[in-house]
C-alpha cells in the first residue's frame, strides 16, 4: 500500500536523512546556544550604564551581531566556503555545514539573549551589587536564571531556524532532509520524496516546539 | 557610625547638569534610626545609594564604620557592602529562586558553606516570622511577606547598616505598620544602625530618631523628630508634619475655633516627652473654679518620647481663668492663648 503510494522513497535513505538533519540541528543548536549567550551577554554588560559599560566593545560586538545577522544564510554559505575549508578541509558532509549553521544563528540567537536579559528586573541586578556580588556572580546567579523562560523560548525559536538551514545547507551538499528532497525529489522530479521528506521536517519542528514550549514553562516561577 | 561630609552628585544628563546631592553633611550614630524625608525628585535616593557605593559621589566623602566608601573599590567595596545591606520599595527577590534561596544568595555571595547556610536561613525565617513559607516562590507571597524577605536576605550577612530605599511605600498602611515594628525590633535587638528614606511623614514619626529634610537635593532641615514635629522651620518640613497632624493647626481653623467658643479664653497647650503622662488636666479642674471644655486635641507618639497638642476652653469668673492660666504655666507646659478679649 505504501509502496504504491509512494513508489520511490527509500526508506534507509530517509532515516539515515533524518539523523543527519537531527546531528545537524543538534550540534548547531548547541554551539550556537554557547556562542550565542557570551555574545549576548557582552552585549548586555557593555551597553550604555551597565557593569561593564564600554562602547567601543559594545558597538564591535553589535556591528559583528548584525552583519552576520542580516547576510541571507544561502548567502552566507557561499561566502564561508573558503573558511570551512580550512576548517574541516572539506566541504561535503554534516560536518562542513555547522560552521555556516553556527556563524547564521548565533548573532540571531546573541540579540534574543540580549532582549532577555534587557527584560531582567533592574533592581534585582542591583540588589545583588548592594550584597557584594561580583560581576561574575551576578551573571551566574542573576542572570541566568532569571531571564532562563526567555533564553529557552528563544532557543526553541532558533532551533527551529536551524533546521530550516540545514534544509538549505542540504542544497549545497550537508547532507539531510533538505538534501534528499532537492536531489532525489525536486532535480528527479520525485514528488513523493519531497513530500516525505518535508512531512519529516515539519514533525522534527513539531517536536523541538513542543520540547521547548515545556522545558520553558517549567522554568518560569513567576 | 556613618559620616557624610560635603557630599555631593552630579549627574551628566541629555538636558545638562543635575545636582542630585549638594554640599549634604551629616552624621548617623551608632543604633540610631535616622530618616530621610524627602518629595520624589529631592535626591534622597541617590544619596542612600551613595552609602553602599551602588552611586560615586561627584565630591566629597562617605565614611561608614571607619571605612571610606566613596574611595573604596573593588574586593574591598564589596567586602563592605555586606555590612551596610539595602532593603528596597520593590523587595527586588529574585523570582526564579524560593523563599530560603533568596535568603541563602548574600550568604553565597560571602562564601558561606552550605551547612552553615542553611543554618543562618533558619534562623533568619524565624526572626521574621515567615516559618511555613520556607518554600514558596516570591509570586506567591503577599507584599509584606515578599519585604520581610528582603530584610531576612539584608540581615543574613550581619550588617552594621541597614539602609531601607522607601521600604515601606508599595505597602498597604496595615502591612506598613507591621514591617516598621519590625525594623524597630530589629534595630533594638541587633542594635542595628538603620537610614531610612522616604516621603512619608507617619513613617519617621513612628519609627525614627532623628530626621533630616531634603529639598533639591540640600537637608534643609535636621534634628531629633520630637523637635521636628513640635516646631518645624522650613515650609517643606511643615508640609510634611502636617500630612501626620493633619491640619488642625492652620490658622483658618483657629479662628473658627474662637467663632465656636466665644466665652472664656481659648488656651492652646503644647505637651512634650513626659508631660503627656502628667495629670495637668484633672490637678487644673481640681483647684480652680473654672470649666474646662476640650475642644481638639492630639497627642502622637514618636520614638523619642509623645507630644500633643490641647485646644481648651476655659470659662468662669476672670480671675480664676488667670489663675489657672498661671498654673498652665507654671507647669512648664507650653501655653498659648489664642482667644478674643
Amino acid at each position: 500500500m505504501i509502496e504504491n503510494l509512494l513508489p520511490n522513497v527509500d526508506w534507509e535513505k530517509m532515516w539515515e536523512a533524518t539523523l543527519e538533519t537531527l546531528y545537524m540541528s543538534a550540534m548547531a543548536t548547541g554551539f550556537t546556544f554557547v556562542i550565542g549567550l557570551v555574545l549576548g551577554i557582552l552585549l548586555f554588560l557593555t551597553s550604555p550604564h551597565q557593569l561593564w559599560a564600554n562602547k567601543i566593545v559594545y558597538w564591535l560586538t553589535g556591528a559583528f551581531v548584525n552583519i552576520f545577522r542580516s547576510i541571507p544564510f544561502i548567502i552566507l554559505i557561499i561566502l564561508l566556503i573558503p573558511f570551512t575549508k580550512l576548517l574541516l578541509d572539506t566541504i561535503r558532509g554534516a560536518n562542513a555545514a555547522l560552521p555556516a549553521l553556527i556563524i547564521g544563528a548565533a548573532p540571531f540567537y546573541a540579540r534574543m539573549v540580549l532582549i532577555a536579559l534587557r527584560e531582567i528586573d533592574k533592581g534585582v541586578i542591583e540588589a545583588a551589587r548592594s550584597m557584594g556580588a561580583k560581576t561574575t556572580t551576578i551573571i551566574w546567579k542573576v542572570l541566568l536564571p532569571e531571564s532562563l523562560p526567555a533564553l529557552l523560548s528563544g532557543l526553541t525559536v532558533t532551533a527551529v531556524a536551524l533546521v530550516g538551514y540545514t534544509a538549505m545547507a542540504g542544497i549545497i551538499g550537508a547532507g539531510g532532509l533538505g538534501n534528499l528532497a532537492f536531489l532525489d525529489g525536486f532535480q528527479r522530479s520525485r514528488e513523493d520524496v519531497t513530500i516525505v521528506s518535508t512531512i519529516l521536517i515539519l514533525i522534527i519542528v513539531f517536536i523541538i516546539q513542543w520540547i521547548g514550549d515545556a522545558i520553558t514553562s517549567k522554568a518560569d516561577k513567576r | 557610625m556613618i559620616q557624610l561630609q560635603n557630599l555631593s552628585k552630579t549627574f551628566i544628563t541629555s538636558n545638562g547638569q543635575l545636582i542630585a546631592v549638594d554640599d549634604v553633611n551629616l552624621t548617623v550614630e551608632q543604633g540610631e534610626i535616622f530618616g530621610i524625608i524627602g518629595y520624589s525628585g529631592a535626591g534622597k535616593s541617590t544619596l542612600i545609594r551613595l552609602l553602599n557605593g551602588l552611586e560615586k559621589p561627584t565630591s566629597g566623602s562617605v565614611t561608614v564604620n571607619g571605612q571610606e566608601i566613596s574611595s573604596s573599590s573593588g574586593q574591598a567595596l564589596r567586602s563592605a557592602r555586606q555590612k551596610v545591606s539595602m532593603i528596597f520599595q520593590h523587595f527586588n527577590l529574585l523570582w526564579s529562586r524560593t523563599v530560603e534561596d533568596n535568603i541563602s544568595f548574600p550568604l553565597e555571595i560571602a562564601g558561606i558553606s552550605k551547612t552553615k547556610r542553611i543554618e543562618r536561613v533558619k534562623e533568619l525565617i524565624e526572626l521574621v516570622g515567615l516559618t511555613g513559607r520556607e518554600k514558596a516562590y516570591p509570586s506567591q507571597l503577599s507584599g509584606g511577606q515578599k519585604q520581610r524577605v528582603g530584610i531576612a536576605r539584608a540581615l543574613a550577612n550581619n550588617p552594621e547598616v541597614l539602609l531601607c530605599d522607601e521600604a515601606t511605600s508599595a505597602l498597604d498602611p496595615e502591612t506598613t505598620d507591621q514591617i516598621l515594628e519590625l525594623l524597630v525590633d530589629i534595630n533594638k535587638r541587633l542594635g542595628l544602625t538603620i537610614v531610612l528614606i522616604t516621603h512619608e511623614m507617619h513613617v519617621i514619626r513612628k519609627i525614627c530618631h532623628r530626621v533630616a529634610v531634603m529639598e533639591a537635593g540640600k537637608v534643609v532641615e535636621m534634628g531629633s523628630v520630637l523637635e521636628i514635629f513640635q516646631t518645624p522651620q522650613q515650609d517643606i518640613t511643615k508640609r510634611f508634619v502636617a500630612q501626620v497632624n493633619g491640619p488642625e493647626e492652620a490658622s483658618q481653623t483657629i479662628a473658627h475655633l474662637i467663632e465656636q467658643y466665644p466665652f472664656g479664653k481659648l488656651v492652646k497647650l503644647v505637651f512634650v516627652g513626659d508631660r503627656t503622662e502628667q495629670p495637668i488636666l484633672s490637678r487644673l479642674i481640681k483647684q480652680y473654679q473654672v470649666e474646662v471644655n476640650i475642644v481638639q486635641g492630639n497627642i502622637t507618639q514618636t520614638q523619642n518620647g509623645a507630644y500633643g497638642t490641647l485646644y481648651l476652653q476655659i470659662d468662669g469668673d476672670t480671675l480664676a481663668i488667670n489663675q489657672a492660666i498661671d498654673y498652665l504655666h507654671e507647669q512648664e507646659v507650653h501655653t498659648e492663648v489664642i482667644s478674643h478679649d
